[in-house]
């Protein structure tokens, strides 16, 4: 029944009426990143992959790459995470993964939202025909197996390394995002300002980059979040099947080469078990934070907090 | 309970000397707007407006009333260039609006043409502060304010839309404002490029009932002290007695009445008017139970018929309702209603 | 004067919202009578808590509000203090509801026959045939072809689709139906044409009637007594009539001298200066001294208490025992 919603509705004005007065973008996303618990879990978690990520010289004690130790070593004082099937450093060798595999997820993830958004809002303002072509277009790449496609994709670009994972990654992920775009900048059709702005007579391509966008920054966001998460697991599930550049340092390849030498079997089941976890905990990070997201732009998600 | 009665009632505006011409600011012959309905191919239009020929002098507010539906709203996005029309001329100030082929001959209109819309909770961004759609506006309408001035510009335009202090309420965001707070930057928004005409679209009709008047008596004084016209559209005859000087009556798409607002409040000459007026409550009159033509609903108008659209509700239709559609006619001076059946009043 | 047992007591209701900000008090110490057979409007405009006070009424409030305190009788019962079982028993049979909006209230896929039959069903197991027939002879009293039981809401216009509504909370023929502006999304010709239904019902079956309004004059015509709402309290509570003749208490004055009106002279109004308060931070004291001509320092301080004037209660310092 409309009752609960318009109840919550009523009451999310009044919140809204109440909220600090400075409420400008930034400070409601800062704001409620840090009172959300999940948020701040998921900020922590990509916080310490990103200082990982950029200096990873300083935190790893061994070259990934030299294969000078002992083969299949335990945890120790001397290798923290103990050593591969290959006679490499564990511990360093995720240190050094993770940059490549941040660096996937970031860049995948904002060149795919780039093209959702530019092909969802502009179908969505245009309308008329230029929407249906667009949608149809959308509808296309959204269809196509994706596990499939990247496979081929990726076949076909043999040792293109990192820009054809990249690629790859974008082409199969970028329509969802768009689809959603365009729900959301159709819903923003009808919102009177866009009409106030055309009367006023800004140009359409002012009205897209200046007014519709800025309203829609929560999803976009979300849509990044998520493309992200999607970077990191696919990059490494090519990786791990050995479409990737074997000789590329990142969980994925890890995970290949712990397969190839049957790593859970001979005795070094952590070369196996630590990049799947570094590669979980990545994704989680970005979903708990899109779960921050929905609550931030959705106030009916909101746990209500009662102070007396 | 005594109302003092200390001011003018905002429609009696300074008296327009007789003249044999007035001024048109804007002027519409045979407007029509007709929407396809039913997708791509599909051969079936909606006639939203049809034949408004509707005309809006210098210094006068001019009420569009009319239920949802009957296509008011049309009329002022018509006017306002977010629609095309059909068929049918606007001149403003004489010349064709057609005929705008630049974008600066088509910015010089939007400065002096400005709307105002419905909703306070949306009809501002809500991730700027209020004094954006103000700025935008100076800037763009108003290239000889430098920009070093716009700000005291702004302020200035929120001070004669009683917003005082200016500079406070310039940095607050929409959600921190009341509804009528909202509409007032609304209004300011449209003041700040200079206007001439300004459409505004219900502006009261999702305010409070104690907000309204204010927005009301803002209008009447923009008309009085600046000379601004205004094309107020309303459902509400009362608030369309309350500031207009003239009524526009519309249904279905077609207007079927118009007049000083006095004059056809105290002399209905269409039956939809006076169903309009029997059905209004007012707490100041005994009340009405005649049930009259309280069956059906104002029609969707799709590929209508020839024939008074009103046809189905009229306790008064003749055989000719149903087969040729009435044309406006003068029943009185001034005002003329488009109706078989009534009648003209004989000349005072 | 017969003093008949009032069918409704509402009695000191208060009820919080919790915000970030802290607990806003929505409905703050109401106390309401309804007599059976009686309509009783309550008028006020947006935040002032008529809505609240209604689903606090009707138990339907969002986990988010709270009832602190007061009681909710129906024939001596506490509504307040029922327990879901309890409660099922004598919801829509004793006391019904209708909303705001049709289109938000009734199922978009089901048919209205099958929405009533389905409220019938859930209150009472009544064999099929006999629950079509219900249906289609509550259509009717409403004043709708029964063969719109086959019909779906979006195609029914909207002032039928109201009617259906008020059919459905008649199913049991309650002795309480609770309305919240049921009006507002209709033309002013279709109100005006539901109001007259909904008197002519009340004629007939005899229920009494809570009526929550922002538009005062809509129900100047149909209501008994009306109640006004300012800032989560009553603050004026009279007969229709009385109120009318002489509003006493400010804001109801205001408030009326803000409707145009279309015949007579036209005069300026006012309208009332300021903003509706903020439930957050309440004004000190009275809460419509900042709005009110008639303020005095005093008014600033202290809450004004409700005071009977003749048969009103008016809740106003001026006509406190000092005055």
């Amino acid at each position: 029944m409309g009752l609960d919603v318009r109840l919550v509705a009523d009451q999310s004005a009044v919140q809204a009426e109440a909220a600090h007065p400075e409420a400008g973008a930034l400070h409601i996303v800062g704001r409620a990143l840090l009172s959300n618990r999940k948020a701040l879990a998921g900020v922590v978690i990509l916080g310490i992959f990103l200082v990982v990520a950029i200096v990873p010289g300083l935190l790893a004690p061994y070259d990934p790459h030299a294969q000078i130790f002992e083969q299949t070593l335990g945890p120790s004082r001397a290798h923290l995470l103990g050593t591969t099937g290959n006679g490499q450093d564990i511990f360093s060798q995720l240190i050094w993964g993770t940059r490549e595999s941040l660096a996937i997820a970031i860049i995948a993830g904002l060149l795919a939202t780039v093209l959702s958004l530019l092909i969802g809002v502009s179908s969505a303002y245009l309308g008329g025909l230029s929407d249906h072509v667009l949608s149809l277009f959308t509808d296309v790449f959204l269809v196509i197996p994706t596990l499939p496609l990247m496979i081929v994709l990726a076949a076909y670009a043999r040792n293109g390394g990192l820009a054809v994972l990249i690629a790859v990654i974008v082409i199969t992920g970028w329509s969802y995002g768009a689809r959603q775009l365009r729900s959301q900048a159709l819903s923003l059709r009808n919102r009177e300002f866009l009409d106030a702005a055309r009367v006023r007579g800004e140009r359409s391509s002012y009205v897209i980059v200046f007014e519709i966008l800025p309203t829609m920054t929560s999803l976009i966001v979300a849509n990044f979040l998520g493309v992200a998460l999607y970077a990191v697991l696919a990059a490494a599930g090519l990786q791990f099947i050995g479409l990737g550049n074997p000789s590329d340092m990142s969980w994925g390849t890890m995970l290949f080469w712990a397969q190839n030498n049957g790593a859970l079997n001979a005795g070094s089941p952590l070369w196996a078990i630590l990049p799947g976890l570094c590669i979980a905990l990545l994704g989680a990070a970005f979903a708990l934070l899109n779960y921050a997201f929905d609550e931030i732009t959705n106030p009916a998600l909101r746990p209500v907090r009662r102070r007396r | 309970m005594a109302v003092t009665i200390d001011r003018a009632a905002p429609s009696e505006a300074r008296a327009q000397p007789e003249s044999t011409t007035p001024a048109w600011v804007v002027q519409t012959s045979g407007l029509t707007k007709h929407f396809r309905v039913g997708g791509f191919f599909s051969p079936r239009f909606l006639h939203a407006a049809d034949d408004i020929d509707l005309s809006i002098a210098e210094r006068q507010i001019v009420a569009l009333v009319g239920e949802s539906g009957s296509g008011k709203t049309t009329v002022a996005r018509l006017l306002a260039l977010i629609y095309r029309p059909t068929r049918g001329e606007i001149r403003f100030k004489g010349r064709p609006l057609g005929s705008l082929r630049t974008r600066r001959e088509v910015l010089d209109y939007r400065s002096r043409v400005p709307m105002v819309f419905q909703d306070p909770y949306s009809s501002l961004n809500p991730v700027y502060r209020v004094s954006h759609g103000i700025m935008r506006a100076l800037k763009l309408h108003r290239p000889e304010v430098r920009p070093a001035d716009r700000r005291a510009e702004a302020e200035r335009v929120l001070e004669s839309v009683g917003l005082t202090p200016p500079g406070r309420f310039l940095a607050k965001y929409p959600h921190e404002l009341s509804g009528g707070q909202r509409q007032r930057i609304g209004f300011a928004q449209a003041l700040a490029s200079s206007p001439e005409l300004i459409l505004a679209d219900e502006p009261v009709s999702m305010l409070d009932v104690s907000v309204r008047i204010g927005v009301l008596n803002l209008m009447a004084q923009l008309r009085t002290e600046r000379g601004i016209s205004i094309l107020y559209i309303t459902h509400d005859i009362a608030s369309a007695r309350y500031v207009a000087d003239r009524l526009l009556v519309m249904y279905a798409g077609h207007v079927v009445e118009s007049g000083p607002s006095e004059d056809v409040l105290a002399h209905p000459k269409h039956p939809y008017t006076q169903l309009l007026l029997s059905a209004v409550p007012d707490p100041r009159a005994p009340v009405n139970t005649m049930p009259s033509a309280d069956v059906g609903e104002p029609p969707r108008v799709v590929d209508p018929s020839e024939g008074c659209r009103f046809r189905g509700r009229c306790p008064y239709a003749i055989e000719v309702c149903f087969q040729v559609t009435p044309r406006l006619r003068e029943l009185r001076r001034d005002h003329t209603a488009a109706c078989h059946v009534a009648t003209a009043d004989p000349a005072e | 004067m017969i003093t008949v047992k009032p069918l409704l007591e509402v009695e000191d209701l208060t009820v919080e919202y919790a915000t970030d900000a802290g607990p806003v008090r929505a409905v703050d110490n109401v106390s309401l009578d309804v007599a059976p057979g009686e309509f009783v409007g309550i008028v006020g405009e947006s935040g002032c808590g008529k809505s609240t006070l209604l689903f606090a009424i009707a138990r339907l409030l969002s986990t988010s509000c709270d009832v602190v305190g007061g009681s909710v009788r129906l024939h001596g019962r506490d509504l307040l203090a029922m327990d879901e079982q309890a409660l099922r028993e004598i919801r829509w049979r004793d006391y019904s509801l209708v909303m705001q909006s049709a289109m938000n209230a009734l199922n978009p896929v089901l048919t209205v026959g099958a929405q009533l039959e389905d409220t019938i069903a859930a209150h009472e197991s009544m064999p099929g045939r006999e629950a079509h027939h219900r249906s289609a002879s509550l259509l009717r009293l409403v004043g709708i072809d029964p063969l719109h039981l086959k019909s779906y809401p979006h195609q029914l216009s909207g002032g039928m689709r109201q009617r259906a509504m008020i059919a459905m909370a008649l199913i049991f023929t309650p002795e309480l139906v609770i309305m919240d502006e049921p009006t507002s999304a209709l033309d002013v010709v279709a109100q005006r044409s539901l109001m007259l239904e909904i008197k002519e019902l009340q004629r007939k079956i005899g229920f009494a009637a809570v009526f929550v309004t922002h538009d005062m004059s809509l129900v100047s015509h149909f209501s008994d007594r009306l109640a006004v709402m300012y800032a989560g309290q009553i603050v004026e509570l009279g007969t229709t009539r009385e109120l009318f003749r002489d509003p006493k208490h400010p804001y109801t004055r205001a408030l009326m001298a803000s409707f145009p009106s279309i015949s007579g002279p036209k005069e300026f109004l006012q309208g009332i200066p300021g903003n509706p308060p903020d439930l957050v931070h309440p004004p000190a004291g009275c809460r419509f001294h900042p709005r009110c001509p008639l303020v005095e320092p005093r008014f600033r301080i202290e809450e004004p208490p409700m005071v009977a004037v003749g048969n009103t209660l008016v809740r106003c310092h001026r006509y406190g025992r000092d005055h």
